[in-house]
C-alpha cells in the first residue's frame, strides 16, 4: 500500500503530497501524521500541496481535520502551495478552510509557524507565567 | 427571351448585372467609402455567376434546397465582411433586396405580355429572395456578434492589470462593474501574478467600482478568501463613504477583511505587515 | 442545439477508480483546450459526485462527452447509479445539509462548479445526474 512520506525538521514536520489521493491513502496519511506529532512532539506541521490538482470536499475536509486534531495537540498546521485554480475551485465550492494556516511556499510556511510559535516556544518549557 | 426566373438568370445574366449595379450606385445606401465600384462589381458578380449555375426550374421553387448551398456561402460570406466593415444592417439589407428589384424590371419587360406568368414568376422569386434575405440577416447579425465578443474579450483583458507596486506587494485596481465571469478573471489574474511573484499580499482598489451590492461584495469576499488559501494577505482599498453606507445597509459582513478606505493607507498597512518603515532622511526639506 | 462529438463510457465500484475517472475527464477537457481554472473545477465536481455515487449507492457509471452548441465547446457528464436514490431532492441542494457524515457540500457545491447541473432520482431505483461545463464557461 502506497504511504506518504512524513519528513522531519527540528520542531516541525513536513509532508509533500506528491501524488493524486484516494480516499483510503488521504486517511492514512491523516492518522499516521497525528501518530507523528504525538510521538515526536513537534510543535508545527507543513503539508505542501503544490503538486495537487485537484482538492475536493473530502480531500478539504482531511485537510481540516488535520489541522484541528494537531491544535488539540499543540501544534499549528500551515497547508502550502495551493494552486490557484485548486484556490479558487475550494472558494467556489464553499469550502474556505477556515482554521488552517496557508503559505505561499515551504520556506513562508516555516517563518509563519516560527513567528506563531517562537517567542513562547523556548520560554514556555522554563517559566510559562512569566509569558502570560 | 426569357420566360421564367431561371431562364433569365443563365441567359440576360450580364445584362442582369449591369442593372442590378446600376441599381446599387443609384442608390442612396451606397458607401463607397466603405467599398471601391470594383470591389461591389466583383462581389455582385459572383453572386449572380453562382446564382445562375445552379438555379434550374425544379429548384428555383424550392429556397431550402441543398442545390442553393453555394450561393449561401457566398451570400454568407459577404455579409459577414459587411459587418466587420462596418456597414448598417439597412445597408447590407438593400444589397441583396435591389437584385430583387432588378431582376423584376428585367422580367417585367420581359413578360409584358403575359401577367398570370410575371406574377407567378414573381412570387417564386420573391421567395427565393426572402429567404436569401434572412440567411444575410442572420449572418449579419452573426458577424456583429462576433465583433462584440472579441471586444468583450479585449475589454476583460485589459480592465484587470495586476500590478507589482513593491517587492512582496501586488496592486489590482478594480474599474467597472463586478459580475461573476469578471471576478473569475481578476481572480486567475491576481492569484496567478502571487505565484510568480511570490507575493504575500494582495490590494484590491474598489475606486473604480460603481456600485457594491450583495452581489459584488460576495465576489469580492471570495477572491479575498481564495487569496488566503494561496497563503496572501489580501486588503481592499478605496472604499468611498457611500459604499461603506450601502455595505451596511445591505448587512454585508465584511469584518474578516481588512478594508481601507484609500490606496495609500492599505499600502501603509501592507508596509507595516512587511515590517518595513518609511522615513524620510534627515536634514533634507521637501521642495 | 447541442452536438456530442466523443464519447466515453466508465463504470465505477471502488474508490480506487476515483483518480483514474479523474484523469480520463481531465483529458477530454484538455482535448478541447479548456483553461486550468475550468479544468480543476469540472475535475472537482466530477470528483465529489464519483464520491457520493460510491458512498450511496456503492458504485454506478460515468459518461463523459464531448459536446458541442454553436462556436462553444463543452464537456458533459452524466453520472447514473441504481442505488437508493434522493428522498428530498430540495433538501440535498441545500447547502450543509448531508444524510451521511460529510460537509453537505457536495450537490449544492458541485452545482456552483459547473454551468449546467440537471438531477433526476427515483426513490428505490437510482438517480442520474448530469452536469455540463463549458470551455470558456
Amino acid at each position: 500500500m502506497d504511504k506518504i512520506p512524513i519528513l522531519r525538521m527540528g520542531t516541525f514536520l513536513l509532508v509533500t503530497i506528491q501524488v493524486d489521493l484516494y480516499d483510503r491513502l488521504a486517511l492514512n496519511l491523516e492518522s499516521d501524521l497525528i501518530n507523528m506529532v504525538h510521538k515526536t512532539g513537534a510543535r508545527g506541521v507543513l503539508i505542501d500541496i503544490s503538486a495537487v490538482s485537484i482538492v475536493d470536499s473530502f480531500m478539504g475536509r482531511i485537510l481540516g481535520n488535520i489541522a484541528c486534531m494537531t491544535r488539540v495537540l499543540d501544534a499549528e498546521t500551515v497547508v502550502v502551495g495551493m494552486q490557484p485554480a485548486v484556490a479558487i475551485t475550494l472558494i467556489e465550492l464553499g469550502l474556505s478552510l477556515n482554521g488552517v494556516y496557508t503559505a505561499l511556499d515551504v520556506e513562508r510556511g516555516i517563518s509563519l509557524l516560527q513567528t506563531k510559535l517562537g517567542p513562547n516556544d523556548e520560554l514556555a518549557d522554563d517559566d510559562a507565567d512569566d509569558t502570560e | 427571351m426569357a420566360n421564367t426566373i431561371t431562364e433569365l438568370l443563365k441567359k440576360n445574366k450580364t445584362q442582369l448585372l449591369d442593372r442590378w449595379i446600376h441599381v446599387q450606385l443609384t442608390s442612396q445606401t451606397l458607401r463607397d467609402d466603405l467599398m471601391s465600384d470594383d470591389e461591389l462589381r466583383a462581389q455582385s458578380e459572383e453572386l449572380v455567376n453562382a446564382l445562375a449555375k445552379v438555379i434550374t426550374e425544379e429548384n428555383s421553387n424550392q429556397p431550402d434546397s441543398a442545390d442553393f448551398d453555394e450561393v449561401f456561402e457566398i451570400l454568407s460570406t459577404i455579409s459577414m465582411s459587411r459587418a466587420r466593415q462596418g456597414f448598417s444592417p439597412r445597408e447590407t439589407g438593400t444589397y441583396i433586396n435591389s437584385l430583387r428589384e432588378a431582376i423584376i424590371n428585367l422580367l417585367q419587360e420581359q413578360l409584358l405580355e403575359s401577367p398570370a406568368q410575371l406574377f407567378a414568376e414573381s412570387q417564386k422569386l420573391t421567395r427565393l429572395l426572402d429567404h436569401f434575405s434572412v440567411i444575410t440577416f442572420e449572418t449579419f447579425i452573426k458577424g456583429r456578434e462576433e465583433v462584440i465578443f472579441r471586444q468583450t474579450e479585449e475589454i476583460s483583458d485589459i480592465s484587470t492589470p495586476v500590478i507589482q507596486i513593491w517587492d512582496g506587494i501586488l496592486a489590482l485596481p478594480i474599474i467597472g462593474t463586478l459580475d461573476s465571469s469578471r471576478t473569475q478573471v481578476v481572480m486567475e489574474n491576481l492569484l496567478q501574478k502571487i505565484v510568480d511573484t511570490g507575493s504575500s499580499i494582495a490590494i484590491l482598489d474598489i475606486s473604480g467600482v460603481p456600485a457594491v451590492d450583495s452581489l459584488v461584495a460576495q465576489h469580492l469576499i471570495k477572491t479575498v478568501s481564495a487569496t488566503r488559501l494561496m497563503g496572501a494577505d489580501c486588503i481592499i482599498s478605496g472604499i468611498r463613504p457611500e459604499i461603506a453606507q450601502t455595505v451596511v445597509h445591505l448587512g454585508i459582513d465584511l469584518s474578516n477583511i481588512i478594508t481601507k478606505a484609500s490606496l495609500a493607507s492599505a499600502l501603509k498597512h501592507a508596509f507595516s505587515l512587511q515590517k518595513l518603515v518609511i522615513k524620510r532622511l534627515e536634514g533634507d526639506k521637501i521642495r | 442545439m447541442l452536438t456530442t462529438l466523443s464519447r466515453d463510457r466508465l463504470t465505477i465500484t471502488r474508490e480506487q477508480d476515483v483518480v483514474p475517472c479523474r484523469n480520463r475527464v481531465k483529458e477530454a477537457a484538455v482535448r478541447i483546450g479548456m483553461g486550468i481554472v475550468n479544468q480543476t473545477k469540472l475535475i472537482t465536481a466530477a470528483s465529489e459526485l464519483i464520491r457520493n455515487m460510491l458512498r450511496y449507492a456503492g458504485g454506478g457509471e460515468l459518461l463523459i462527452e464531448v459536446v458541442c452548441k454553436g462556436r462553444e465547446s463543452g464537456i458533459r457528464l452524466t453520472f447514473t447509479d441504481q442505488g437508493p436514490g434522493i428522498a428530498d431532492i430540495q433538501l440535498a441542494m441545500q447547502d450543509g445539509y448531508s444524510t451521511g457524515k460529510s460537509l453537505g457540500l457536495g450537490l449544492p457545491g458541485t452545482k456552483r462548479l459547473v454551468n449546467e447541473f440537471d438531477l433526476e432520482s427515483i426513490l428505490g431505483q437510482g438517480t442520474t445526474i448530469t452536469i455540463l461545463k463549458w470551455k470558456n464557461g
